[in-house]
């Protein structure tokens, strides 16, 4: 399988975000805190850990949308929180998220959320747009539903939706918080299928923050996993090598559904 | 060895047996289920009393016949009893089933809870906290108020990222869509304004000049507020729970994560709606009040339509009018602001939407009579 081949070898890639002594708190209240880690270009990097532990606001820190309170986040060698403004923004725009309620914007169709961003920030004219977010939700399946707005379409659809709109600027990561939460294994097997395709044909980094098992053998490449109660990173690297040669107890028992206590060997 | 049996009204019962050699015996019978037990609580404390020294307390529910959770919650009891007592408890008796449930309750009990800090309860520590609270508030507001007028700039300067349809759709909403409560609401304040002016004035013979407490009280006070409440009430409300709906389902995260602020693309354009439909709301809204006065002037005083027309038009100036609309279009800024903001506020559940929308008319009515009283001193200290 190609994934396989692609991910065998990802030490040997660039790094693509790289996080140094990342610290995030809301105002005095730590959420985690000495995260290092790197995202290479092309990964499927997965942000793992139990409810709670900070995964998605470690998201929210890794675009931009929250300001760390101590430590710096690099994009291709540039950091982010001592760039500008204005470059901030920029950079923002090269990074697309789905959200895990797929967050469309309710009162518009599927066609005009995926043109909004392209209204925003490009100069093409109408036709063009129309022709871009037509191709855009012809690449997750859901040609002609331009017209539909979200609430007429379902869960999984709205998922692909979402993520149609994070590709509408064509942005070099990726980024997916909890995709298959709330879908059947089938259809998240599917959407799971559809990041790898488009991480192999848009060439992009994608990060998921999941907590579903078969996902993150599946696709992931590279993973960091956050602890609760300790507050930092247990462990980095890509998830299957962990499954073998982590020695903390905490993240073979995540990893391979072992509850802390004999709960699960009943 | 005693025995003793503590019967309830139906057909289950505890029978307490011994102790015999340290031993106590438990025994139910009967049918144990939420139907049949109906509220009669079993508590274990009421119904054993484990005097002398009793070491071991066995539960047998032979005799059972249906049983479900409300067994299993006296088996819990029976079980937490003896561990503040230091007994043992022997449920070998028991089915596997209920065993494992037991088990299970325990597995919950051992689980870490986070210690649940209990905030400091004292008036002062009440009064401090209440203070920092209101002083965080009053600085949000003020924050969100400024980033709403920087977005007002950015639009006159033609660099607002607002969509023009958004606009006009909310002008469609809170203008023409209003009428009907507008119109209700207004001609009753001109007949009310009218009733008590009349019987006032007709004690001296100046009927007529209802016309002109009608006239200047709907157009320098009471047309704009009027439209300022109802429009708090129905569109401020709106704004709230729509945004607030957007928060809950990350729309407005995703807005930010595209790089369009929800300043120029939310607020703004209902902002500009309400700066622009207030003041229109408010001439009909006085024009109304004022043919509500009118009818009363007809059928209480005789004054004539043209009579009264008359009085009001050399009554009201234009100044007044200026006056009266210029409060309705800060009511706007008013009540899109508040709605807004509230709406953004707001927390990640339904309840929370809900409060948002309520505290989105508490901040509107209030600001709104706030700003009327200052300005209806500022236009008297100018003489306007």
């Amino acid at each position: 399988m190609a994934e396989t081949a692609e991910t065998a070898t990802p030490a040997r890639r660039d790094a693509h975000i790289t996080v140094q002594d990342l610290t995030i708190a809301y105002g005095p209240k730590v959420i985690q805190q000495n995260l290092n880690f790197s995202v290479n270009r092309g990964d499927v990097f997965v942000i793992m850990g139990g409810s709670g532990c900070g995964k998605s606001t470690l998201m929210f820190v890794l675009i931009g949308m929250k300001q760390p309170s101590t430590g710096s986040i690099i994009f291709d060698g540039e950091d982010f929180w001592a760039s500008g403004e204005d470059r901030r923004a920029e950079l923002m725009r090269r990074a697309g998220v789905t959200y895990q309620q797929g967050a469309l914007w309710s009162s518009m169709t599927l066609g005009e959320n995926v043109a909004l961003p392209l209204e925003q920030y490009t100069d093409l004219g109408p036709k063009q747009i129309r022709d871009i977010v037509s191709y855009k939700l012809a690449l997750v399946g859901l040609a002609g539903f331009e017209e539909y707005y979200p609430s007429e379409i379902s869960g999984g659809m709205q998922k692909r939706a979402g993520l149609a709109r994070a590709m509408a600027l064509d942005p070099d990561i990726l980024l997916f918080d909890e995709p298959s939460a709330g879908l059947d294994p089938v259809t998240s097997r599917r959407l799971d299928d559809l990041i790898l395709e488009l991480r192999d044909s848009l060439d992009a980094t994608v990060v998921i923050v999941t907590h579903e098992l078969p996902s993150i053998f599946a696709i992931g490449s590279n993973s960091v996993f956050l602890d609760p109660v300790t507050k930092t990173q247990l462990a980095t690297g890509d998830p299957k090598a962990l499954l073998k040669d982590c020695d903390d107890p905490r993240v073979h028992a995540f990893l391979t559904r072992d509850g802390r206590d004999d709960a699960g060997s009943r | 060895m005693t025995t003793a049996e503590a019967h309830l009204p139906v057909n289950a019962s505890v029978i307490v047996e011994g102790p015999s050699k340290g031993a106590l015996s438990v025994r139910l019978t009967g049918d144990w289920t939420l139907a049949t037990l109906g509220d009669n609580t079993v508590d274990p404390q009421d119904s054993i009393t484990a005097e002398g020294d009793v070491k071991k307390l066995v539960l047998d529910i032979g005799d059972v016949g249906e049983w479900d959770s409300t067994l299993v919650t006296f088996a819990v009891n029976l079980e937490r009893y003896c561990a503040e007592r230091q007994i043992t408890f022997d449920g070998g008796k028991l089915p596997s089933g209920i065993t494992r449930l037991l088990e299970l309750t325990k597995a919950g009990r051992r689980a870490e809870v986070a210690p649940h800090v209990e905030p400091e309860k004292s008036v002062l520590a009440d009064a401090g906290r209440e203070t920092l609270k209101a002083l965080k508030a009053t600085g949000d507001m003020l924050e969100f108020f400024g980033e709403s007028c920087q977005a007002l700039m950015r639009w006159m300067r033609g660099t607002s990222r607002m969509r023009s349809a958004d606009m006009f759709l909310v002008i469609e909403q809170t203008g023409p869509q209003a009428l009907p409560i507008v119109t209700l609401i207004c001609f009753l304040i001109g007949v009310i304004l009218a009733f008590v002016g009349a019987i006032q004035l007709e004690k001296f013979a100046a009927g007529i000049f209802v016309a002109n407490l009608v006239g200047i009280g709907m157009v320098r006070e009471l047309g704009p507020v009027m439209a300022g409440i109802v429009m708090a009430g129905r569109t401020g409300a709106a704004f709230a729970a729509q945004l607030g709906t957007m928060t809950v389902n990350e729309e407005i995260a995703a807005l930010r994560t595209v790089g369009v602020p929800p300043m120029d693309f939310l607020v703004l354009p209902r902002m500009l709606a309400l700066i622009l439909m207030m003041p229109l709301l408010a001439i009909y809204a006085n024009v109304v009040g004022m043919l509500g006065g009118m009818l009363i002037a007809n059928a209480m005083l005789g004054i004539s339509t043209v009579e009264y027309f008359n009085q009001t038009a050399s009554a009201v100036s234009l100044v007044d009018w200026i006056g009266g609309l210029i409060k309705a279009s800060l009511f706007g800024i008013i009540v899109a602001v508040a709605g807004c903001l509230r709406g953004i506020q707001c927390g990640r559940s339904a309840s929370d939407v809900g409060i948002a929308a309520t505290s989105a008319v508490v901040t509107g009515i209030v600001f709104i009579i706030l700003v009327d009283a200052i300005l209806t001193v500022f236009y008297t200290m100018l003489g306007i």
